[in-house]
């Protein structure tokens, strides 16, 4: 982005305040412009003919740094570049790094469907929403157009996915091309070698392409400015990932393109790709894998915008989907949830009493333990200033007096609401028991260390 | 008569068919209109390629119809570009790439060594050199002088831990000497961190005196350096941690730790007093961390080569976010001039063993995909921690699983340049089409 106040976006907005884009005003409008929640569109009286020069001045500077391209298409689409900054907090980073996971046309058919369909189909609970990977890529190692091209077709009948052709055979792409070209593709990838037939293919059938010059960025640099010189600005950048001996190499070079991206070398600002998967070149197994989720860690925290990947196992998609949301989680947005005390399900006099903090993870987590475990009960939210149960014992910010208040607060009289006059303390707070019994005479029973043992917990612990 | 408008490509494809079709008479004007107004080099060049090709295949329609020929030569169709092909260039465009260094990160991180040996008036082998980085970790603006460290945990009494991790100290529960003798010799630990847990009021209640007894003996057990850390209990801790810096005198121990809630100048006296850096222990907050630096150095005279900082680990899945930009902040800032936060850090990676990921049996949610056996989801999750934390700065990492501490050693190992026990070069050119077995 060129610019980065509201003031300078408002420049360019009609000054009317007509609230046609849902905001009070052009100033809050332009605010939203800049921290990007927002895009220029969104204006209907800027799209007129007669706002035309504006619109398209303010598109030009609220363009994000790095490139963003479009792999696939419809509903499944994925967008990736478009950051603005080197650094998470300085504002977020957009579009998540894509994970693909590789099938080849050697597979039979039944393993390449089970696994497209494994691929698609994963999917991990988190903070009201399903962790999922986005992406299938098929490689070559056949060596025959025409496998690949079947292997293709077949991977298309099973997923909607985008769909990620990796060759480096122009002849394999291109029948790859012919039966997926639709799907938008990203095409991987144009080398030194090969780049002249896969520019072609590129714009004969307007798909996404990688360029890739394995630790060689002033090679990759010629690539791009080649590419864009043919009008082909869809683009992703492979600066090779060595796994072990040349990883130091592998980092910099990650480093050195994004930086250079953010700081206006708009001849390199494109998406990055990495290829952790490159691991099982050397070794295989665990270890392999381990050392594949490694990399991917590296890499989603150092700049790589997709990677394509091996493991599907879940010992390595829980950590890569992990690691992914903390890199993109929006570091602006609140940490804290309200205090006081919720209901989850339709609880009764019977229904226990859990207490937990405030800190939005531990209280999302706690509350999809109870309500996917049918749990009628309620949930008493106590203001931890946002830090979580075991830390926030530890700091002072939980404590026997703060629960009591939160009830208070809440209007919320155990003894009133309930038969039982209980409260249930998180088991990382087992060292408060005494001082709330004290603070607030009611019984306090222990709950289990985490949530998730809730079930099992109410099973033995709990008769009402 | 009808006038028909084809491009010169709809020319030559009518002529390329004629050449297949004997007999075809060509009736009519043929008006040739060219496509586009512009023009430039490509496009005159893709017009002459086509125009020339014409002129060969009127010269084959001419020889078969008799009359006279061969005074045109024929171009093979493989030198003639289409449109699409003529947008391309001829050569690669030549480029060189380069970036600036940072010019910002002109302050270093302070050097912390822990450890004394026999010439520094302590009985360690080893010593340890934290800090002294001039650009984020791995970074190739500066060189980074000292590699990232692993202290293995050990406690003064058995404790609950995940499967994954208690099947490597079952034997040595008991024993805080033999635990500590075991995670230096089997599993590589640089330091020994001894948690004095059973001080805390709640669960033995254990005396100082006792309390720093554990800890000359697991100082007479390893030659490497310690850290001494209390059971976190803002009370108690005081007094157990100047006992036990007491009992370590001259070691040059890491006294773990000083924190905003607690009696923080009685901490730092001791380790002062008894030769001792400290830890600086804040919770996700980077003003709170800054406070408490100033104090320790304002108020209680700690040297700036005696601090390491503790900005708070928090797992992966459970507040790593936080964790994570709040350690980024804080090591931008000290590379920038920031005083009060250039120091190394320290994490309590350990901490990633309470996501529920790293060691429950199967997921509490019915709609998620099988989470597999844990016994290889814990120490990936431990490492995941570990390995975002530093990227983002943390120089000394507090750990418990030896494979989580193996892979953690190597892969920073590599990331500053090293072959991380790495045996050979990789050849990456092929990952496209290799097969890979199982």
């Amino acid at each position: 982005m060129k610019i980065n106040s509201p003031l300078q976006a408002y420049e360019y907005l009609p000054k009317t305040n007509c609230g046609d884009c849902g905001e009070p005003t052009c100033m809050a409008f332009a605010s939203h412009l800049i921290d990007r929640s927002m895009k220029a569109e969104e204006c209907p009286p800027l799209l007129g003919e007669e706002y035309n020069d504006n619109y398209n001045t303010l598109a030009d500077l609220l363009a994000p740094e790095i490139r963003e391209v479009v792999i696939g298409t419809g509903d499944h689409a994925i967008t990736i570049g478009g950051d603005d900054v080197l650094y998470r907090h300085k504002l977020t980073f957009f579009n998540k790094t894509a994970f693909a996971y590789d099938v080849w046309d050697t597979m039979s058919e039944e393993e390449l469907v089970k696994r497209v369909n494994d691929i698609q189909n994963y999917k991990k609970f988190y903070i009201g929403e399903f962790l999922t990977l986005d992406a299938v890529a098929i490689r070559c190692t056949s060596g025959d157009a025409d496998q690949f091209a079947q292997t293709t077709a077949k991977v298309m009948e099973t997923t909607e996915l985008p769909l990620l052709l990796c060759s480096l055979d122009p002849e394999v792409l291109g029948a790859g091309l012919a039966v997926a070209a639709d799907r938008k593709p990203l095409i991987y990838a144009a080398t030194t070698e090969n780049w002249r037939d896969v520019a072609e293919l590129a714009l004969t059938h307007n798909v996404p392409v990688a360029l890739s010059a394995p630790n060689d960025p002033d090679a990759l640099k010629s690539l791009a400015l080649t590419f864009a010189s043919a009008g082909i600005t869809d683009l992703v950048l492979d600066p090779g990932t060595f796994p072990t001996d040349g990883l130091r190499d592998s980092f910099e070079n990650f480093l050195k393109i994004r930086r250079a991206g953010i700081d206006g070398q708009t001849d390199i600002a494109y998406p990055l790709m990495a290829v952790p998967m490159t691991v099982w070149e050397r070794s295989d197994g665990i270890s392999a894998a381990y050392w594949e989720s490694v990399l991917a860690s590296i890499f989603t925290v150092r700049y790589g915008d997709i990677m394509i990947m091996h493991s599907i196992e879940p010992y390595s998609l829980l950590p890569e989907l992990h690691i992914r949301d903390t890199v993109y989680t929006d570091p602006r947005k609140p940490v804290m949830v309200d205090a006081g005390v919720f209901e989850v399900g339709s609880p009764d006099r019977k229904s226990p009493v859990f207490i937990t903090a405030n800190f939005a993870l531990t209280y999302y987590t706690v509350e999809s333990d109870l309500a996917s475990n049918d749990i009628d009960c309620y949930l008493g939210v106590v203001d931890t200033d946002g830090i979580g149960v075991e830390a926030a014992v530890a700091g002072g910010q939980l404590n026997a007096a703060k629960i009591k208040d939160m009830f208070d607060s809440a209007g919320f009289d155990v003894q009133e609401k309930t038969d039982h006059g209980a409260v249930i303390l998180p088991g990382l707070a087992a060292r408060l028991q005494g001082d709330v019994e004290d603070e607030t005479g009611l019984t306090v029973m222990i709950g289990p260390p985490d949530s998730g043992q809730i079930p099992r917990w109410m099973e033995s612990k709990w008769e009402s | 008569m009808t006038t028909t408008t084809i491009t010169l490509s709809d020319l030559n494809k009518l002529l390329e068919n004629v050449l297949e079709l004997k007999g075809v008479t060509i009736e009519g004007d043929i008006e040739i209109e060219f496509e586009g107004g512009g023009g430039g080099q490509e496009l005159l060049q893709a017009v002459g390629y086509e125009i020339a090709q014409i002129a060969a295949r009127l010269n084959n329609v001419a020889g078969m119809m008799g009359g006279p020929a061969g005074q045109v030569p024929y171009m093979q169709p493989m030198t003639l570009p289409s449109p699409i092909q003529s947008r391309i260039p001829q050569e690669l465009i030549p480029a060189s790439f380069d970036v600036d260094p940072v010019s910002e990160w002109k302050h270093g991180i302070e050097e912390v060594v822990l450890g004394a040996t026999s010439s520094d008036g302590g009985t360690r082998k080893t010593t340890v050199t934290l800090g002294g980085e001039h650009a984020l970790p791995f970074y190739f603006d500066a060189p980074m002088p000292n590699p990232n460290y692993v202290s293995i945990d050990v406690f003064d009494m058995p404790i609950g831990m995940a499967r994954a991790v208690r099947m490597n100290y079952e034997d040595v529960l008991e024993s805080p000497a033999e635990w500590a003798k075991k995670v230096v010799s089997k599993f590589g630990a640089d330091m020994v961190t001894i948690h004095l847990i059973s001080t805390d009021p709640s669960i033995k209640d254990t005396s100082a005196s006792d309390a720093a007894k554990v800890v000359e003996d697991v100082l007479q057990a390893v030659d490497v350096p310690l850290i001494i850390g209390g059971s976190g209990n803002p009370d108690k801790d005081p007094e157990v941690l100047e006992k036990a810096a007491e009992a370590a005198e001259g070691e040059r121990c890491l006294i773990a730790s000083a924190n905003l809630n607690m009696d923080y100048q009685r901490i730092a006296a001791a380790a002062k007093e008894y030769g001792h850096a400290i830890l600086s222990w804040t919770q996700l907050e980077i003003n709170a961390q800054k406070e408490l630096n100033r104090k320790l150095m304002k108020q209680c005279g700690i040297e700036r080569c005696d601090i390491v900082m503790d900005p708070t680990t928090a797992a992966l899945g459970y507040g790593l976010d936080y964790a994570y930009s709040n350690i980024e902040r804080i090591r931008l800032a000290g590379l920038i001039g920031d005083q009060e936060l250039n120091f190394p850090m320290s994490s309590g990676t350990t901490n990633a063993w309470g996501a529920r990921e790293s060691w429950m049996a199967v997921s509490p949610l019915k709609e998620d995909s099988d989470w597999g056996p844990r016994e290889y989801r814990g120490p990936i999750w431990e490492i995941t921690t570990g390995l975002a934390l530093a990227l983002a700065g943390v120089d000394l990492f507090m750990m418990m699983h030896p494979t989580s501490v193996q892979v953690l050693k190597s892969v920073t190992d590599m990331l500053r340049g090293g072959d991380g026990g790495a045996d050979a070069a990789t050849d990456v050119s092929d990952w496209v089409g290799m097969m890979i077995e199982g």
